[in-house]
């Protein structure tokens, strides 16, 4: 059991950093790379709001243990814009519906809900409900969070129809 | 205006939100940190003889552990309570004594005994767990009639029968009397089920001692930093007031649960001291479950009379309200004055009585929760007027409407004087929405398919913005509760806000931006919100009890009075015109009548540049104002709530929720629906998923989100929202408040139309599938019975 330098790829970018065996994925991103968008709410894997991306799929990185993290790309919330800075779609959609409250489940929210546009571009409302069923939010009710959801699936539907 | 009130104003802080660059207290890195873990008491009360704390400073990286005699040497003050109840005999509280850490006894699971420091949160906590007490089991009380029973084990030895106070209101003989002659009576026992407030931001603090300039500073989770410093200060002795900072900086959602200044952050400024060291601590979810200040926990026994008419004669309820081990900083006002003055409920009652003992058990103190007294009111009322119409055979709405207020001001039988209210036409908006009138055909085509429909109603009012100083300072309140506010123009014509109230969620950064848009005719995005930092702002009270909109936004009204003022006056001299003839419009200040005009940045910059003001006047133009309520405002609603029940599983489903408030005037609409979303969501909570419940020895068996349910995304139904505003007359803005609403009005609906559906009214909160169930089969074997 001893400290060595791991490499993690986030938001894109490799980083090197020291980790212990116990050491929490959530950890890594929180107190060795400062990306603190990434929240920890009930560290037990019940409440979402340290969802974040590894090779797509949703995670809590508060059970992930940070060296299972290696080799995949994480992403988190701090990733969701455009390299020009552009919002992702549902974070616009985030502000458009007044989606967040106290603001400490939202980089949770956001990051399920990218999972499951991207497994699913038509979501119905139930679908929805369905994904984030495993993010607690104690403020919102979650409804303006689902009307957001539902917008920018309409909004990248749109845009990739007009691309095509 | 497009910015202005009653604007759809996209929120300012949801930049930062969504992007991750929110910044909480956890989020705060400082130069030399360490961290602090608490050694918790095992047990709901022990008498602690020793705490050996070898094992754990031997282990590498801990800087020191310390317990409470050792900061009870230090002279760190015990913990307040910020309101004393005198009870009915005239007798003051008694209350047990608090000590941030435990000197003596641990009285309830979860207690803090020691505090490790060391150099990372993994060794405090690896640390924490080596501390080894040597503690003697003692009996324990945890269950509020159990606790208020003969011989039931005491929790402090000076409050005997662990009775804190025996509190009435109202006058008992009216009510006697009126009973005694009623035509029907209505009893129930009605249990407010033990919550646990849960915003999803654990507690934190970050307390960093400056020996050089013998100053602190305390990052923490707070609704209100300013009370925090002065009692720290003033009373737990952990830095003087000047040379204490408190930071709030974004705080992820309260309830309620973070206005107290609890133990830990007391510890940390303490440790930090101590240790020379920055301390930080951030609770873990079931350290949140075992230290936050739970809500709700009474036990009433309600009786309401009616004439033949259905007019309610009088009212009383008896009341046992859990207070815990310790009595919290708000804890014994939520029972007493958040509760009984709301009694009479949206109704002419010509007598109404309350009787509330208040009592200590070995569990986590209980305090103000999303509602605060309000909701016990609410639905101890609620309940049971919609179940005295059932008895009666009358329509629940129409045995409202029978006994609705319809004339404001109103003065009820306790204590308060309603505002305003259209009490009738809110609950006909309430429901056509609902489509009450179809609500036959649906519950017939329901019972075709083998399912139970049901309809509940809950008409409610409630009292925000806690006020006035003077007032509560009769009924035994420590601290007065105005606002304050600062209204700073730059010389470029930007403004900023300086308030004394502390968003946790309540988007204050936008809603307090678009008054000031409203009023000078500038956009929102020129106006900031200075918040959450005592070195910035210099007082206020915070932000609780739906307080921010009509005492908070009242402060800066009349700062704004005061800064408008003054610009007229440069602008009549600058524009040589008399200052009567002066108008604010879209940004310019106009000469009325003519095309002379400056613009808003023009006024900033002459009333700092100061070359051309008029005689005798100072440069500049900034203005604060204290504001003092004079009257809480009284928002009020009609919610139905539509369930389908499914008989063999007991499983409800909540189909359609309906809830038309009247909040009086609306700064946002979309924070205000958001506002009802979330605060129906909570009372839903509450009606069907939410319990804290302990076992006979008082361990609690759910501290975790595995063990205690909140809603989520899946069980909140969908809700038709609309508003019947009457604005308050008693605040500038003539705004209400909206933050509590939705949890003080749902719970009752849910369970109104839970028990709708079953057919029998033998159903308490939480009502799961399991109790809904029970309460099915127990109706079934006692038809067979009979």
């Amino acid at each position: 059991m001893s400290k060595r330098i791991g490499t993690f790829n986030v938001n894109g970018k490799n980083a090197d950093t020291i980790v212990e065996p116990q050491m929490l994925l959530v950890d890594v991103l929180r107190e060795k790379l400062d990306l603190t968008g990434t929240k920890r709410a009930c560290a037990a894997g019940n409440c979402g709001a340290c969802t974040v991306l590894a090779d797509g799929d949703p995670i809590c990185s508060c059970i992930t243990l940070a060296v299972a993290a290696e080799g995949r790309e994480i992403e988190t919330v701090e990733g969701l814009r455009a390299a020009d800075g552009t919002l992702h779609p549902l974070q616009q959609a985030f502000i458009d519906h007044c989606a967040a409250q106290c603001g400490y489940c939202t980089a949770g929210m956001l990051m399920t809900a990218k999972a499951l546009l991207e497994a699913n571009p038509r979501p119905t409302r139930e679908d929805v409900k369905r994904a984030l069923s495993g993010n607690s939010c104690r403020c919102t009710g979650y409804v303006k969070i689902i009307d957001a959801v539902m917008d920018a699936a309409q909004q990248i539907n749109a845009a990739k129809e007009v691309a095509a | 205006m497009s910015d202005g009130i009653g604007a759809r104003v996209e929120r300012k802080e949801d930049k930062r939100f969504i992007t991750g660059k929110g910044k909480y207290t956890d989020d705060v890195r400082v130069d030399n940190q360490a961290y602090a873990a608490f050694v918790r008491c095992p047990v709901a009360h022990a008498k602690i003889n020793g705490v050996d704390s070898s094992a754990a400073m031997a282990m590498e990286g801990v800087i020191a552990v310390h317990t409470g005699p050792e900061m009870k040497e230090d002279g760190i003050g015990d913990i307040i309570t910020g309101w004393s109840i005198t009870s009915k005999d005239g007798s003051p509280m008694q209350c047990g004594v608090w000590n941030p850490m435990v000197t003596t006894y641990g009285r309830y699971v979860g207690d803090a005994v020691a505090v490790v420091v060391a150099e990372t949160q993994a060794i405090a906590r690896a640390a924490a767990e080596l501390v080894e007490l040597d503690y003697e089991e003692l009996p324990a009380s945890i269950g509020v009639e159990d606790a208020f029973q003969d011989g039931a084990a005491q929790v402090h030895e000076n409050v005997p029968g662990n009775l804190i106070y025996d509190w009435e209101i109202g006058d008992e003989a009216a009510v006697a009397a009126a009973l005694e002659g009623a035509h029907h009576i209505t009893e129930m026992k009605i249990v407010n089920n033990r919550l646990s407030p849960n915003p999803m931001e654990p507690r934190s603090a970050v307390a960093i001692f400056d020996e050089a300039e013998d100053h602190y500073t305390l990052y923490t989770t707070s609704q209100n930093p300013h009370v925090a410093r002065l009692v720290l200060s003033a009373f737990y002795n952990v830095a003087p007031e000047h040379k204490l900072r408190v930071i709030a900086p974004d705080v992820g959602g309260g309830f309620g649960s973070k206005i107290y200044i609890y133990p830990e952050e007391i510890t940390c400024l303490w440790a930090s001291m101590k240790t020379g060291r920055s301390v930080k601590w951030t609770s873990d979810r079931t350290e949140a479950f075992l230290t936050d200040a739970h809500g709700r926990d009474h036990v009433t026994k309600a009786t309401m009379g009616f004439d033949a008419e259905g007019r309610i004669v009088g009212f009383k309820t008896d009341t046992l309200a859990n207070i815990g081990a310790y009595v919290s900083l708000f804890a014994t006002v939520t029972p007493t004055y958040l509760h009984g003055t709301l009694l009479s409920g949206c109704y002419d009652m010509p007598a109404v009585y309350g009787n509330v003992k208040a009592i200590h058990t070995n569990t986590v103190p209980v305090d103000a929760y999303r509602g605060a007294g309000r909701p016990e009111a609410t639905y101890s009322v609620e309940r049971m007027i919609e179940t005295a119409a059932r008895e009666m055979g009358m329509d629940p709405a129409e045995l409202r409407r029978k006994n609705f207020i319809t004339e404001f001001p109103y003065q009820t039988q306790v204590i308060l004087q309603y505002d305003s209210g259209d009490y009738h036409k809110t609950l006909d908006m309430a429901q056509d929405i609902a489509d009450v009138a179809g609500f036959a055909a649906r519950k017939a085509e329901a019972a075709s398919r083998g399912k139970l429909r049901g309809l509940g109603y809950s008409t409610f009012v409630e009292a925000c913005g806690i006020a006035p100083s003077a007032a509560v300072g009769s009924l035994g309140a420590a601290v007065g509760l105005w606002e304050s506010a600062e209204v700073r123009v730059n010389p470029v014509g930007s403004v900023e806000i300086l308030t004394g109230c502390h968003s946790h969620g309540q988007g204050h950064e936008t809603t307090f931006a678009q008054v000031v848009a409203d009023r000078l005719g500038i956009p929102v995005d020129n106006v900031s919100v200075v918040h959450g930092d005592t070195d910035k702002v210099q007082f206020g009270m915070g932000t609780y009890g739906s307080r921010s909109g009509p005492v908070g936004m009242s402060a800066i009204v009349k700062a704004l009075d005061k800064v408008e003022a003054k610009a007229k006056k440069i602008a009549a001299h600058t524009l040589e015109a008399s200052e009567d003839d002066i108008v604010i419009e879209n940004g310019e200040v106009k000469v009325a009548g003519t095309d002379k005009s400056m613009a808003w940045h023009e006024i900033g910059l002459a009333a700092y540049i100061a070359h051309n003001l008029p005689e005798g006047m100072e440069p500049g133009l900034k203005e604060a104002a204290f504001y003092d309520p004079l009257n809480f405002s009284f928002p009020a609603g009609a919610l139905i709530c539509e369930v389908e029940v499914d008989p063999e599983t007991g499983v409800t489903d909540i189909v359609k929720f309906t809830a038309v408030d009247d909040f009086g005037n609306i700064i946002n609409p979309n924070i205000v629906e958001g506002q009802v979303h979330g605060g129906v969501t909570q009372g839903i909570g509450q009606a069907m998923l939410e319990q804290v419940v302990y076992d006979d020895d008082g361990q609690m068996l759910t501290a975790s989100y595995m063990d205690y349910c909140m809603p989520r995304a899946d069980d909140v139904p969908s809700y038709a929202l609309d508003h019947n505003a009457t604005p308050s007359p008693l605040n500038p803005l003539g705004v209400k408040g909206c933050g509590e609403a939705g949890a003080i009005g749902s719970p009752p609906a849910v369970i109104n139309a839970i028990t709708d559906a079953i057919g029998t009214n033998d159903l308490q909160m939480p009502a799961t599938p399991l109790a809904v169930w029970t309460a099915l089969q127990n109706a079934k074997s006692s038809m067979a019975a009979e």
